[in-house]
């Protein structure tokens, strides 16, 4: 058995608020191998790759990172670096303006006495671009190179560090089949001419059964299993199926039988161009319909174009170049705005409750008011602050929001509290068909069964529901029928009867492995 | 031990009242601090009276920089605009010799397309409100010393200057009655202690923390003896000034423009979070626009204001006014990120820096000085309330 790189004893990360990330931990990545993490969205990769480079720095995590025989105590991501411990992340971090040199050497300047020293740099990124297999002028700007040969400079940097171990998080997961392939080449590459041990975190199977020695999976914050190549069997099927083997229990209520009626909501090729890379579709020709009383699930990775899609119907809030049809009780409508979307009986609930859903300087009736202040205000535009009131009150009753008051601020509620909020302000405006982006998203369990409850509650009075989830229990626990989505596309339709973990894993693992180059 | 939590508690509420309370505070401590040293010149009724009418055109251009600053924006270029139609209303008025109602509805919509002007570019073609009004500040300086030629023109017609340097008393028909101070002093009081006294049962009602009923007796009280006695200090000089009522008037309709009308709750949550306020249907790029086209009508306001207050129409008008109104709006609470403030608060933190200003003045100390003084007091004001926020 070859030596041992690096060792992690019982791993443990509780976020404040008594989230817990990881549960015990364990992997061992011997010397001059390949190494691939598996799990599921949430399982508690990133966490740990953030505690092996020293993101979260020593202390704030329990157990025991032992490298070279030694136990490491990192502070900030620069003492892991010193040791030779680089990640290069999901989201490349390049800056797009600057040149290929001096990208590989940001942080890292060949200088003295902090004053440049450009032969060098040019001399060494030349060096270094030719260990990565990478033929460009060294001056020319990151941004007019492709994805994959921005990969690449990534590499370049954390080689230009001396890496010993590279950390990959899902490097191939905006590459095409061909940059993938050569991305997997340089690392079988670099182990051979350089001894380069990597750690390599990935959705994508084909790629992991390729090039791993050795395969861990992580599920719920454990290390759930180990396996070696040569020794144990990399099939997909047993990989799945230990990625996902949890069981559903019920934390889900029961479905009441309802009756499912009409087609609500009907989307037909629905195409949205990237915001931020030209001639890229986020959705690409996607067909779906809602019915009266329905929850539909649209279950997927993260990154696979759901929220993308949701807030491109939700009055074109996301994306360029959006075509296709929306239809409304089977009549044609068109959706230019928010506003549009709202007077059509749309309503959206965003992920990022933070970010683009509360306003945390305001209270609560503030918040939920928001987008109906017209039906509590005179046509002339002055509120009737009772009727308001009323309304705020009566929605805090209804869904449980636990504050002093309505005059509360919504930035001194807890996660639940303030999802809740959020789904008040939408139930408010009364909609027909409403999307949930990630409902549960880092909340607590008692108050996501109140939310699943909502839910039944409202499909129970006849709204359409489309509910977007990376947790595939959470999906299978709620849904009527799920729409499995993969990059941009749909890969599979399942009613719930017939879907399970497997079922919807399987169908994204074959989009992956089906997809044209 | 009963007695430790209840000492706890009042202490804790003298604090918070203080601290919701703190620039009101530093305002009466300046005052007297002033009063002192100036031996009573500072409060004497020529002086208020001449303190409201020398800020009247700041605390003007405060309540229009307000929402631009709720929403997370600027605009250098009030002092410009200002400057601006000082200069179209002495072209009309002295070159032209039109008549002054004409002049002013003239300045007024000038206002509004200078503001719809500088809203369009910022509001719908995204160029940042620091650049759009960097860009206006000389573009309206510029054409205020193309309308006047370099030159300053004056005298305006008596009834131009009515607005800006008249009393109460003077306005034909209503300076006849006698006591009309008091009596406008009694109105207003009674409109304060009606609006208290609404404001403590709707907070009843939603069980909201609204403090005794003796605390609200006692705050009327307050109010009232304020209004009456500012009155009646006022009158013992040539009375209520028309500027102090055209200021009294704007700050109670912006103050329930802000807190009582949709579009003041849209500018909130603009401010707030824009993407958040976008996503629940808010048009942004609208209310950004008019936050600016507002900002243009009360720039004019200032602008006729402070052009009949100087009665002349001079090139270099309204220079640096820009700086005093932010100024007003940062120490009276309002944030640097957006979605906080208030327009009282604007009010007394432009009349922190106009005590300020008077108050050294008559001490005889030099412009140098002030400068220095009032940077400092700028600076801790903020410093203050970011270090108050980051506590909560």
């Amino acid at each position: 058995m070859a030596p041992c790189l690096l060792e992690t004893k019982n791993i443990a990360k509780v976020f404040p608020g008594g989230v817990r990330a990881l549960d015990g931990v364990n992997i061992r990545v011997e010397e001059k191998s390949i190494h691939a993490l598996c799990g599921e969205n949430g399982a508690g990769k990133s966490t740990l790759m953030n505690i092996l480079s020293g993101v979260y720095p020593y202390g704030t995590y329990e157990g025991k990172i032992m490298y070279k025989g030694k136990e490491c105590r990192f502070s900030d991501i620069r003492d892991s670096e010193k040791e030779g411990i680089v990640i290069i992340h999901q989201e490349l971090a390049l800056i797009p303006c600057l040149s290929v040199m001096e990208n590989i050497f940001l942080g890292n300047e060949r200088q003295t006495n902090g004053i440049m020293d450009w032969e060098r740099t040019r001399m060494e990124a030349v060096q270094i671009m030719e260990r990565v297999g990478l033929h460009e002028d060294p001056d020319v700007p990151v941004n007019k190179l492709g994805m994959g040969k921005q990969q690449l400079i990534e590499i370049a940097k954390a080689l230009s560090k001396d890496a010993k171990l590279l950390i990959l998080d899902e490097p191939t997961a905006s590459l095409n089949d061909e940059d993938s392939e050569k991305l997997l080449d340089l690392l079988l590459d670099l182990r051979e001419k350089s001894g380069m041990t990597a750690i390599i975190i990935s959705h994508k199977l084909n790629e992991i059964t390729r090039i791993a020695d050795k395969l861990t999976v992580i599920r719920d914050g454990k290390s759930i299993a180990s396996w070696a190549k040569g020794k144990d069997d990399f099939a997909e099927d047993r990989i799945i199926k230990s990625m996902v083997g949890r069981e559903i229990t019920d934390r889900y209520p029961p479905r009441p039988n309802r009756p499912i009626g009409d087609i609500c909501l009907e989307v037909k090729d629905w195409c949205v161009g990237s915001p931020d890379i030209p001639d890229r579709l986020v959705v690409d020709h996607v067909s779906f319909h809602v019915r009266r009383g329905e929850v539909v699930g649209f279950a997927g990775l993260m990154g696979a174009g759901r929220t993308a899609l949701a807030m491109s119907i939700f009055g074109k809030s996301c994306g360029r170049g959006i075509s296709g049809t929306i239809r409304k009780d089977g009549k044609e409508i068109k959706i230019e705005s928010v506003a549009d979307a709202i007077e059509n009986g749309i309503a959206y609930v965003t992920e990022d409750r933070k970010g683009k859903g509360l306003i945390l300087m305001e209270n609560i009736r503030e918040n939920i008011t928001l987008p109906t202040l017209k039906k509590f205000s005179s046509p002339g535009g002055l509120i009737n602050e009772e009727a308001e009131a009323n309304a705020a009150e009566e929605y805090m009753q209804k869904l449980h929001i636990k504050a002093p008051g309505i005059f509360q601020k919504t930035r001194n509620l807890s996660g639940g509290n303030q999802q809740k909020v959020m789904l008040a302000r939408w139930i408010c405006a009364n909609p027909d068909v409403l999307i949930l982006d990630e409902p549960t998203r880092g909340i607590d369990a008692g108050a996501k069964y109140e939310i699943y409850c909502i839910i039944n509650e409202l499909a129970k009075q006849g709204k359409s529901i489309i509910v977007i989830s990376s947790e595939m229990p959470e999906i299978l626990g709620l849904s009527d029928r799920i729409y499995v989505m993969h990059e941009g596309r749909f890969a599979g339709e399942l009613p719930v009867d017939e879907a399970s973990q497997e079922g919807i894993m399987r169908c994204i693992m074959q989009a992956n492995s089906a997809k044209p180059s | 031990m009963k007695s430790s939590t209840a000492i706890g508690k009042t202490k804790g509420s003298v604090l918070a009242f203080v601290r919701n309370y703190a620039m009101f505070i530093a305002l009466i401590l300046i005052a007297i601090l002033f009063e002192i040293l100036t031996d009573g010149v500072l409060l004497a009724p020529m002086n208020i009276s001449k303190l409201v009418m020398q800020n009247s055109y700041i605390l003007i251009l405060a309540i229009g920089m307000l929402p631009c600053i709720l929403t997370g924006d600027i605009d250098l270029s009030v002092g410009s605009v200002v400057a601006v139609i000082g200069a179209i209303a002495g072209t009309m008025m002295v070159s032209m010799n039109m008549s002054v109602p004409v002049t002013v509805a003239a300045c007024l919509a000038a206002g509004l397309m200078a503001g719809a002007w500088q809203g369009f570019w910022i509001a719908f073609v995204h160029v940042p409100s620091f650049i759009v009004t960097l860009g206006g500040m000389l573009i309206f300086r510029g054409m205020t010393m193309v309308i006047l030629n370099g030159n300053t023109l004056a005298p305006f017609p008596e009834s131009y200057q009515f607005i800006a340097q008249r009393f109460l008393q003077d306005i034909p028909g209503l300076g006849g009655i006698p006591g009309i101070d008091m009596i406008a002093g009694g109105l207003v009081a009674a409109l304060c202690v009606y609006m208290q006294a609404n404001s403590y049962r709707k907070r009843m009602k939603y069980n909201l923390p609204a403090g005794s009923k003796r605390m609200l007796a006692a705050k009327c009280a307050a109010i009232a003896a304020i209004c009456l006695f500012t009155a009646f200090w006022l009158d013992q000089f040539k009375g209520i000034p028309i500027t102090l009522i055209l200021l009294g008037a704007l700050i109670a309709i912006y103050s329930f423009l802000c807190n009582k009308t949709v579009i003041g709750r849209h500018i909130y949550a603009l401010g707030g979070n824009e993407r958040a306020a976008q996503l629940s249907g808010v048009k942004t790029q609208w209310v950004r626009f008019l936050v600016f086209v507002n900002m243009g009508l009360l720039s004019a306001i200032a602008g006729l204001v402070f052009s009949a207050r100087l009665n002349c129409a001079a090139p270099t008008a309204g220079m640096m006014f820009e700086l005093d109104a932010i100024a007003a709006c940062y120490i009276g609470g309002a944030s640097a990120s957006g979605g906080v403030g208030t327009i009282v608060g604007a009010i007394v933190g432009g009349l922190v820096m106009g005590v300020l200003n008077n108050g050294m003045s008559i001490l005889g100390i030099g412009i140098d000085w002030q400068q220095w003084i009032k940077g400092l007091v700028l600076l801790l004001a903020v410093a203050f309330d970011i270090h108050y926020q980051s506590q909560r």
